[in-house]
């Protein structure tokens, strides 16, 4: 995608390099954070295998795998909010759609006695559902994103509330739970269904039209129905999938502490996926998707969270170290800092 | 008589309120509903979200959004418990040091918007976990505050005769609507804010003070979030780092339930009025009267009211 030259050579982004690969920013401050981190952090990139039952049943521990670990909930929620930022839009309810799924699949497991498979259809289903809704209300009714999903957001939690009658929902089932808390070949299962969702929707965006379309629909939605695409199909696709991967995020943290919490799971963490995703570089206002980018923001933000623990930093405090990190990554891409860097940079090169 | 379209969304919201509060009296009739110190506690409960909400509307009405509402509310009772109880401070100095402090973030994010064109969603989201943080820096965990002149003012009220009291954290709430509605209503930079959040680039183009206004506007919010807090510790005397989370939505679709737009430029602080008492007789009545399961079934009912609403609202604009 950064083949995007002129026939004379020259290409059609100018600017520094920087402005070619947009990515570079937050990969930047993640090689940084995880190098000041290998020296100031003890232990930090130490890695232990243990043995399981099976030759091939070991298991990874140490800081680095905790960060994969602990923020594969998020990077979901990443990889969904990417497609509906880069269309100009958002999606508030992700966190509503989290609980909802992981208390439906509890639910169907304990109350209503079905199997494992069926409850994570079902699950994901309902989050399909949800998410089918959020795209009409934005694409058909012509709500403004924030509004259409907040109405998700607040009543979601609610349903949730409802339907177990405000109790949590622990369960003991082992082949649900492994999707949460099992490993395979040392790394834990939810780094795995991240991994296959991220390459699928990298796939999707780089060797089909779709992320041509999703840019050009949220750089200008009008220029793109007008040049004929389908761009009420289009945004249907990217709320449904982002409902999706809401409630494959939510079947990962219920199954990983064998309990639907209605209070608390997914609370908030539509704001910590919205702010990975800005961090790593796709634009508030629309344009092109930065997948790898979002990831890159969900492991620099959960590094943080976790080396700050190690560090026996209260994790009420790290709330503030967080804003700033967020905030000084996202002023870094502001064009205002571009070309303060860009001008740096030409007088640093300009002989003396 | 002739009504301008722009008055729909608020007749609407006065429509549904008064609606609501006619069934809900006749079916709790039997239960004192429509007694004068029922609505009296209702101005004293919401009182909180009530300020809160008038400085999200002037937000709203400018095009933006502020998220850390609640975060800054929190951040304002802990200061003010903090000052008290193990400074010295008397609650007269503590109080304006508080709100002085949730206008200087407000006025922060403000700039950081103005200056840097970051969204306000992002800015403010931020602004929202850096005050949280900040609150549990200040005290970790929630400390109550015993002070006699504290306990003096929160006793403060105007009586009504007949043995009603109009309570302090009314009168503050009540205050602040009136004094929202003069200054969007009445000065010029009211409609400065109703001018950007109508068309920004149109306000930059006719020479108003675009990014003067907006920070102006964060820094109001702040302000009212933290007065919010002042007049919560003293409804409930003590500073909590843990309150008003999940306050920022509640206001926002107290707000939009009001009839403002989200996109900015059309609404009212009166209608906020309305829509924080029509989202607070939902909740009461649901809590009060309906008793199973509470907080699910309010949830889910305000967000159903919500979404009738902009339903409603955009039906009404396409039309405009």
């Amino acid at each position: 995608m950064e083949s995007r030259k002129l026939p004379s050579g020259k290409s059609l982004r100018p600017g520094g390099l920087l402005r070619r690969y947009p990515t570079l920013w937050p990969f930047l401050a993640m090689v940084a954070l995880l190098a000041l981190n290998a020296f100031l952090t003890p232990g930090f990139l130490h890695i232990e295998m243990r043995p399981g039952a099976a030759a091939w049943d070991f298991r990874l521990f140490g800081p680095l795998v905790d960060v994969l670990r602990n923020g594969a909930p998020v990077m979901m929620l990443a990889i969904g909010m990417t497609l509906v930022i880069a269309l100009a839009g958002i999606d508030l309810s992700v966190g509503s759609v989290m609980v909802l799924a992981g208390t439906a699949a509890a639910l169907l497991m304990t109350a209503h006695g079905q199997s494992v498979p069926l409850a994570i259809a079902a699950a994901l289903g309902a989050s399909l559902l949800v998410g089918l809704f959020n795209g009409a209300l934005v694409t058909y009714v012509g709500l403004q994103p924030i509004i259409a999903t907040l109405v998700f957001l607040v009543a979601g939690r609610g349903i949730a509330q409802t339907l177990t009658g405000d109790q949590n929902i622990r369960f003991d089932i082992p082949a649900f739970s492994l999707l949460g808390s099992g490993s395979f070949l040392g790394l834990p299962v939810p780094v795995y269904i991240v991994a296959a969702t991220a390459a699928l929707v990298a796939l999707a965006l780089h060797k089909t039209a779709l992320g041509l379309y999703i840019e050009a629909i949220g750089s200008n939605a009008r220029a793109a129905r007008l040049a004929g695409l389908q761009v009420h199909a289009i945004r249907m696709l990217c709320y449904g999938f982002s409902g999706v991967c809401a409630g494959a995020a939510g079947i990962i943290v219920t199954a990983d502490i064998s309990q639907a919490d209605v209070a608390s799971c997914g609370l908030y963490l539509e704001l910590d996926a919205i702010l990975a995703v800005v961090i790593g570089g796709t634009s508030f206002s629309g344009g092109r998707p930065r997948l790898l980018g979002s990831l890159f923001g969900v492991i620099i933000m959960q590094t943080l969270t976790n080396v700050l623990v190690m560090h026996d930093v209260r994790s009420e405090h790290t709330l503030i170290v967080k804003a700033v990190v967020a905030m000084a990554v996202c002023l870094l891409q502001t064009p205002a800092a571009a070309g303060l860097i860009g001008r740096l940079s030409r007088a640093k090169a300009r002989p003396a | 008589m002739k009504l301008p379209r722009r008055h729909l969304p608020l007749l609407a919201s006065l429509a549904v309120y008064l609606a609501l509060y006619a069934v809900v009296a006749w079916r709790y009739g039997d239960q004192n509903f429509l007694t004068l110190d029922v609505f009296l506690n209702f101005l004293r409960g919401y009182a909180t979200l009530g300020i809160v909400a008038v400085g999200m509307t002037l937000v709203i009405l400018s095009g933006g959004i502020d998220l850390s509402v609640g975060a800054v509310m929190s951040l304002s009772t802990v200061v003010i418990a903090t000052l008290v109880m193990e400074r010295g401070w008397p609650p007269a100095a503590a109080i304006p040091a508080a709100v002085a402090l949730g206008g200087l973030l407000g006025a922060g994010m403000g700039s950081i918007i103005r200056y840097a064109g970051l969204q306000p969603f992002i800015v403010t989201l931020a602004g929202m976990f850096f005050a949280r943080g900040l609150g549990f820096i200040v005290h970790l965990e929630s400390l109550s505050i015993d002070h006699p002149q504290h306990k003096w003012l929160a006793s403060l009220g105007v009586s009504l005769g007949g043995g009603h009291t109009l309570p302090i954290t009314a009168i503050v709430f009540l205050v602040m609507v009136a004094a929202g509605i003069y200054v969007a209503r009445h000065t010029s930079f009211g409609r400065n804010i109703y001018a950007i959040g109508g068309n920004e680039e149109a306000a930059t183009l006719m020479g108003l003070p675009v990014g003067r206004t907006k920070l102006a506007v964060y820094a109001l919010s702040g302000v009212c979030a933290a007065l919010a807090g002042a007049v919560l510790t003293l409804d409930t005397p003590s500073g909590n780092p843990t309150s008003g989370v999940g306050m920022e939505l509640d206001a926002i679709a107290a707000v939009v339930v009001g009839g403002t737009l989200l996109t900015g430029g059309v609404g009212s602080v009166f209608g906020t009025l309305i829509g924080v008492l029509t989202v607070g007789l939902i909740a009461e009545s649901i809590r009060n009267y309906e008793g199973t399961s509470g907080s699910g079934a309010t949830s889910v009912a305000i967000g159903l009211l919500l979404l009738a609403f902009v339903l409603l609202q955009r039906f009404l604009t396409r039309r405009m």
